[in-house]
């Protein structure tokens, strides 16, 4: 009763008894302190979420709730078991999420609607006398009010506005925007939808209901590596982390696993103890290297000169010395390595060319349907040429013979990998190979003196073809000479022996890396060795590391090409694991349709990020980096001279990729010119281009009639952390208050682009209206015009995959959400009804026109064997062919609110499907009107509806075969067909499951095995990529149909990266003698890893992490560099080129490589974070010293698995060759002072 | 006036402290402690604290023992009045200086370090400061006290405080004619008492009393608190241990 009452019991004994001899006592004293902790972990319910955004970890957590409040999360641990021989999947989780409820009733928290206060002020006073539309309308037509509010974007001053509010300024503005400018200058940004599908939906339904444009991350955050889809066809595919434990050998290469891979370490971890040999390859002493039985510590930036070394002892031991047979067989059925390759001669010297093929040969060795995209190999047996099965050509027009049978035209072949036996060649001729390695910037130098064209003897047949006598040599012999290695076939170039210093040996690696020769060779022996004796069990950990440099493919297709030497992919425990912002939305064909609004209008509006963000926030205006640099001594003639815009130009305008805006007239105005000309409109289109009176958004950026208008970003921190070139965001797109301290292209008097028009001023501001949605004032949320609360991720019912695990679970409303946020499918479902409401003062059923690239795993991707511009007369346009095809999509601006919550006609229509292939879908829609019902009257009248996020979620259920097993059979039936094998007994099995949206909250559930993805899930193997390609015989949906290690598109060849080879990082220029200062000592390579303090790379502002950090922005750097800056530990330092500056302490760590500093992704500016001395402004983030530039190669289309997708293929924003200065700072500005008492009055 | 400090308030002193500190245990029995900041920075936290509470506690029994012994036991134990005083003021003012010394230590690191600046209370400050003032107000009366060395003053104090225990009514008049200083320190003396269960000052409490424990009858090193409320049954043999066996 009463604490000291209760000790005041001095009649009774405290004592009860004795023990041990009286050293122990037990006594009666009250136990009730106990309750005080028990009442701390009482709780009222245990509800299943788990963390939505970016973290790609995919863990189920229990989150629990008391009084109403989160309280905590724990992990679950109740995981499907798998595989008797596996270790469990638990624990997973780790300390960083276990952190996020802080964000939930934190200071930061995101509370109402927030409007930038004088554009509230403006508008509440318009709308006094004006209608929503008439409104916006009147303030963007005025320059002074418009400029009033955008220049003060990140200066504070939002004030509260109500939800009616908020909506109602957004629907205007997008009406205004699709009426005046069109639907295709409303952009909406959103990240990783596979970790809260239904909230990216909301976004991305809303926005293709509107026509708006949904933009990519993959590829801008430059985690997709093109190097896959060149390769495998494939956009990303890998082993799930449970796979780790099958392997016999793990190498780690730039992927910090216990760092970034938290509730996955404990899989290497229990992969040591079953025995598992590692090696891990990082620059910096990590906490992956602990792991490692070797560690070698490579410069950063020359992983392809390690990974051509391997290779070449790889080769040297295991496939020309002795021939492995397991890598014999494997290599002559899975990879090109047997296809003919044309020489070609250029000024009278021998250059690798095009892929034989069966169009090149009298006869076309019979094959009437696309043999120009068939290509052609010796057979063994008859000596002949053959065209084998499984090549792209067979996958469109034809049925059957799509597979990786050893068969062509019907017969039994064994194809030919190498002619180098006397018998099997006509002749040796000397074959040109361009080399970098002598092109290293100063920092990456090694006194390379060699010339930039290599001549190499290869073997080679003569053949007869349509158009005379050519050369062929398989891809294997030319692959040999690549790596440097000595056949006996005489010439330079070529290496017998490991100890000489020829391109390819170690011992040339070992100066270019640092690693020494010896350990390279005895890695590269180990990894192949354990591959021979186990089939293949020897696999990559590979990571963002190696692929955010310049030349990431080179780095990556000298691992990849390691692993199909050896027979690594497609093996259960072997091959590549690529995990860095992994997109394995595991339900795709499902969700596509709801988050792309399919089932409405198809097709919808994407963009491909990198190059959408490097016109508009005119990056392109200040590019360093010249074609000329990166050119191949080799290339053919042709214009090459042009700067990167141009490229992207050329490719925008070929239908490579995609374009946003379209057309710089607003499609809705021409779609009606066409209907008054009386004619279609892909035809009305290609005449107006060709005449010029039409024309592409893309070939003048800043002109106003292209400027992106408004943007959405929502589950994203775009401008805190992924938004590369930060201060050129702020300067152009945002016009607001800047750092960026180069001159632009104009200024510097440089050479202009050629293909886009150049206005001798930058323009300011070019956005009308930027809305974040969040639930935290993230340091986008600060630059917005308006911020909309969002549902924190334990407020919400979601879905959740990953490619780390096989199971899908969800994210559910432990609470309702707190203030007055709402969730991401009620803010835009809200915003819909809103423009319903609103727009049709000016816009009704209105006829758009959509211009689509030319797409992967699309009959389109056969579109042209031949690079053609049809501006410069080299072909007609024909959309959809030589051009982007031009769609004419009906859209009704007077239903967009009714539309987004009904379920439409078109998947009744067309179906449902997904890579090349498609299924009627009928049953599963009428399941989805039984099950969520149906709109009774109305616009969508019989339509199941989507009310409710829960409504969502069971859509993608249903409709996807991972999680509805009938759908799984009809998707493999369909794929059967194409490759005339029977695959349904990999679905049959489960063909009566349902996975719903009540079945994951009891448990996380196992997905089934879909075509949509290369591996299975069962209860017999782990996922792995590629597994289904090598044990079902399904091709790689590349050009040759097997995993291509040759690529013979005309840009590949003329940028010499037909193979890869090894080539230094970029100079970026970007420490001139401007921007630096009398006594700037220190210059090092600025590299962004992943964090250790926050949840993945975003998310640092949390008060636990930055307890546990140093409570604000920090770099690392080395003693040694430490010391000649004059910089201790935790000093201010500051770090600038000419893209801007940034501010942090200064970690000094003997982690660190000397040249090297690190700074984590994602520091809020708005955290600890002082003014710049450099800048004057504040801080900076990591990206405020980046500038995203492009690579022409990836701007590749029409040409097969080089074809483009969303999130799938394209430009990718490389940061890593970025150099900084690094200083200590003399003082420490914090920019605080009062408000002037006009700020405060506003 | 002189009534109510010496007469009334030393009840209402005593009072408020015992209710208060009843109250205190149990109300918020997790806050009944030291709030030590050795955790936030050992420096100058080690060498002040010795010194100012070996001092403290050398004052205080000497205080206790001093006035509230009768001066009987004194006289039949045959200490003179003027040795007590002696005894007194040598030993108080050795402590006193080592208290002080060690309470400025104290004061300057909690009043300078930012971190143990930032999560003080002011109750945390103000003690110490009265602590502080306290013991200069102390020190300030053995200078008085040199000018008597007979003792007679000093059995003024200790009537004084026998009555307040004893509830004589006439107790403040035992000490209408002591010297100011004497005075001010019997005021403050009994304003720091009246905060007691306010302030971190309570960890005297539980400071005194976890040792003793040991020291007192060492009743077992380990000690066991269980839900039971009546002994387990004795068993045969010898040792009332388990075994896996049984």
């Amino acid at each position: 009763m009463s604490h000291l009452l209760d000790r005041l019991n001095f009649l009774q004994s405290n004592e009860l008894e004795q023990f041990s001899n009286g050293h122990g006592q037990v006594t009666r004293e009250s136990r009730d302190w106990e309750d005080t902790y028990r009442n701390r972990w009482r709780h009222d319910k245990i509800v299943r979420s788990t963390h939505g955004v970016n973290c790609t970890g995919s863990c189920s957590w229990k989150i629990y709730v008391k009084s109403g409040i989160v309280t905590w999360e724990t992990q679950q641990t109740d995981y499907p078991r798998t595989r008797p021989d596996l270790p469990n999947h638990e624990p997973r989780g780790c300390a960083r999420g276990a952190s996020y409820s802080w964000y939930l009733y934190s200071a930061n928290r995101v509370k109402n609607p927030l409007v930038r206060g004088r554009l509230m002020k403006i508008w509440r006073k318009m709308r006094e006398s004006l209608s929503p539309i008439e409104a916006w309308t009147k303030l963007q037509s005025d320059p002074i009010l418009r400029a009033s509010y955008v220049e003060t974007r990140g200066k504070g001053g939002f004030v509260r506005a109500t939800w009616d509010e908020a909506t109602e300024i957004t629907a205007a503005a997008n009406a205004y925007t699709a009426k005046t400018y069109g639907p295709d200058r409303i952009f909406g940004f959103s990240p990783i939808p596979a970790m809260s599908m239904i909230s990216y939906a909301a976004g991305s339904r809303y926005l293709s209901l509107m026509g708006g444009v949904c933009m990519s991350f993959y590829d801008w955050y430059c985690d997709l590596p093109p190097a896959s889809p060149m390769t495998w066809g494939e956009q990303t595919d890998v082993p799930e982390s449970a796979d780790w434990y099958n392997a016999g050998y793990l190498l780690l290469w730039g992927s910090n696993v216990p760092q970034t891979r938290t509730p996955d370490a404990h899989f290497y971890t229990e992969a040591r103890y079953r025995g598992t040999k590692s090696a891990v390859i990082c620059p910096d002493y990590s906490e992956a290297a602990k792991f490692g039985d070797v560690w070698l510590n490579v410069k950063q930036g020359t992983d392809a000169a390690l990974a051509m070394a391997f290779g070449h002892v790889i080769l040297r031991e295991f496939h020309l010395d002795r021939q492995a047979p397991y890598f014999e067989e494997y290599c002559r059925k899975y990879s090109d390595f047997p296809m003919l390759v044309k020489l070609e001669e250029k000024d009278g010297k021998m250059i690798p060319g095009r892929f034989l093929r069966a169009d090149d040969l009298d006869g076309k060795l019979g094959e009437e349907n696309n043999p120009e995209w068939k290509t052609v190999a010796f057979d063994e047996a008859s000596g002949g040429l053959v065209a084998p099965n499984g090549s792209i050509g067979y996958r469109w027009g034809e049925d059957g013979e799509w597979n990786l049978e050893e068969k062509a035209a019907g017969t039994e072949t064994r194809l030919r990998m190498s002619q180098v036996l006397d018998e099997d060649h006509d002749d040796v001729v000397g074959v040109d190979f361009p080399y970098f390695g002598a092109d290293a910037t100063e920092q990456f130098s090694t006194g390379d003196k060699r010339p930039n064209v290599l001549t190499k003897n290869v073997p080679v047949k003569r053949i007869k073809t349509a158009e005379g006598e050519v050369a062929v040599a398989t891809v294997f012999d030319l692959f040999c000479a690549n790596y440097g290695l000595d056949r006996g076939l005489g010439g330079d170039w070529v290496a017998k022996d490991y100890g000489e210093d020829i391109p390819g040996t170690p011992k040339w690696a070992e100066k270019i890396t640092g690693v020494s020769a010896d350990r390279i060779t005895h890695v590269a022996r180990e990894f192949a060795q354990n591959a021979e004796k186990t089939n293949g069990k020897s696999m990559i950990i590979i990571g963002a590391a190696m692929n955010h440099w310049y030349h990431m493919d080179m780095n990556y297709r000298g691992v990849i090409n390691m692993l199909v030497m050896c027979g690594c992919v497609g093996q259960s425990g072997g091959g590549w694991a690529h995990y860095v912002g992994q997109e394995k939305l595991r339900p795709q064909t499902g969700w596509l349709p709801l988050a792309f609004a399919l089932d409405w209008s198809r097709p919808p509006r994407h963009m491909n990020s990198t190059s959408a963000w490097y016109a508009h926030t005119d990056q392109w205006r200040y590019e360093t980096l010249t074609a000329g640099e990166i050119l191949s001594p080799t290339a053919p003639e042709g214009d090459w001279d042009i700067s990167m815009i141009d490229y992207n130009i050329r490719a925008e305008r070929m239908g490579w990729l995609p374009s946003a805006p379209q057309l710089k007239t607003n499609p809705l105005e021409v779609a009606k010119q066409a209907k008054a000309a009386g004619k279609e409109v892909p035809q009305y289109v290609a005449e107006q281009l060709k005449s010029g009176d039409l024309e592409m958004s893309c070939e003048d950026p800043d002109a106003p009639e292209n400027w992106p208008r408004n943007l959405f970003v929502w589950r994203s921190n775009l401008l805190g952390s992924s938004g590369k070139g930060h201060e050129y965001f702020l300067k152009h797109l945002l016009g607001t208050d800047h750092g960026v301290m180069g001159r632009d292209l104009g200024e510097e008097g440089a050479q202009l682009p050629k293909e886009a028009k150049w206005h001798d001023e930058g323009p300011r501001g070019k956005l009308d209206l930027l809305v974040t949605i969040d639930f935290r004032m993230s340091t986008t949320a600060v630059y917005s015009d308006i911020v909309l609360p969002t549902a924190s991720w334990y407020e919400k019912n979601d879905l959740n995959t990953s490619d780390m695990h096989p199971f899908i679970h969800p994210l559910q409303a432990a609470v309702d959400p707190a203030y007055e946020s709402k969730s991401d499918w009620e803010i835009f479902k809200s915003l819909a009804y809103k423009v319903q409401e609103v727009a049709p003062e000016i816009l009704g059923q209105e006829t758009d026109i959509v211009a689509l690239p030319i797409l992967h795993d699309t009959p389109g991707e056969l579109a042209q064997d031949q690079v053609r511009d049809w501006k410069k007369g080299e072909c007609d346009l024909i959309p959809g062919k030589t051009a982007p095809n031009y769609i004419a999509v009906e859209r009704d601006y007077t239903a967009i609110g009714d539309r987004f919550t009904a379920l439409g006609p078109l998947l009744d229509k067309l179906g449902n499907g997904g890579k090349g292939i498609s299924w009627n879908t009928e049953h599963e829609v009428q399941h989805l009107r039984d099950l969520n019902g149906v709109w009774e009257d109305g616009p969508t009248k019989g339509c199941a509806r989507i009310v409710s996020d829960i409504d969502a979620t069971e859509v993608v259920l249903m409709l996807a075969p991972e999680t509805n097993g009938e759908v799984a059979v009809k998707a493999w039936e369909a794929l059967s067909k194409a490759t005339g094998r029977d695959h349904t007994h990999l679905a049959l099995p489960k063909e009566d499951e349902k996975i719903r949206f009540r079945d994951i909250a009891a448990q996380p559930r196992k997905i089934i095995s879909s075509p949509t993805w290369s591996g299975l899930e069962s209860e017999k193997v782990c996922y792995n990529a590629g597994y289904t390609n090598v044990h079902e015989l399904i091709p790689w949906r590349t050009l040759t149909g097997r995993q291509q290690l040759y690529q013979d598109h005309l840009w590949m060849l003329a940028f010499g990266e037909g193979f890869m080879s090894y080539r230094p990082p970029v100079d970026l220029k970007t420490i001139t003698e401007a921007v630096q200062d009398e006594g700037d000592t220190l210059t090092l390579n600025f590299i962004t890893p992943h964090q250790k303090w926050g949840i993945h790379s975003t998310y640092s502002d949390n008060l636990l992490m930055l307890t546990l950090n140093r409570g604000g922005p920090v770099i690392w750097i080395s003693e040694n560099d430490a010391k000649k800056a004059g910089i201790e530990d935790n000093d201010w330092v500051e770090l600038y080129n000419v893209n801007g500056a940034l501010t942090a302490r200064a970690v000094v760590s003997q982690r660190m490589k000397d040249g090297t500093t690190f700074m984590y992704h994602a520091q809020e500016k708005i955290v600890n974070t002082p003014g710049s001395e450099k800048t004057g402004l504040r801080g900076g983030i990591h990206n405020s010293v980046t500038r995203a530039t492009l690579k022409p190669t990836h701007m590749i289309g029409g040409y097969a698995q080089q074809s483009y997708g969303f999130n799938y293929y394209g430009t990718v924003g490389a940061n890593r060759d970025e150099f900084v200065i690094v200083k200590k700072m003399k003082k420490v500005d914090w920019l605080d002072q009062e408000a002037t008492p006009k700020e405060a009055a506003e | 006036m002189h009534n109510f400090f010496f007469g009334i308030f030393p009840y209402i002193a005593l009072g408020v402290a015992i209710m208060g500190s009843i109250a205190r245990y149990d109300r918020d029995p997790f806050t009944w402690k030291s709030s030590s900041s050795q955790l936030l920075r050992r420096k100058q936290l080690i060498v002040g604290s010795i010194l100012f509470h070996v001092g403290l506690i050398v004052i205080t029994l000497g205080h206790v023992i001093g006035l509230l012994t009768p001066i009987q036991i004194f006289d039949a134990v045959g200490i003179s009045h003027g040795a007590k005083q002696l005894l007194a003021v040598v030993a108080g003012g050795i402590a006193g200086v080592m208290a002080l010394v060690g309470g400025g230590m104290l004061f300057h690191r909690r009043w300078t370090d930012p971190r143990i600046r930032q999560t003080s209370s002011f109750a945390d400050i103000a003690i110490l400061a009265m602590l502080l003032a306290q013991l200069v107000l102390g020190l300030g009366t053995v200078f008085v006290s040199l000018g008597h060395l007979d003792g007679h003053e000093m059995t003024k104090f200790m009537s004084w405080a026998q009555g307040i225990f004893t509830f004589d009514g006439a107790a403040a008049s035992y000490i209408a004619d002591v010297a100011l200083v004497f005075k001010l320190h019997l005021i403050l003396g009994m304003t720091i008492i009246l905060v007691f269960p306010f302030t971190r000052l309570v960890h005297l409490v539980s400071g005194f009393a976890s040792p003793f424990r040991y020291l007192i009858g060492r009743r077992g090193y380990q000690i066991v608190r269980s839900r039971r409320s009546a002994p387990l049954p004795a068993r045969d043999g010898k040792a009332q241990r388990s075994t896996p066996a049984e």
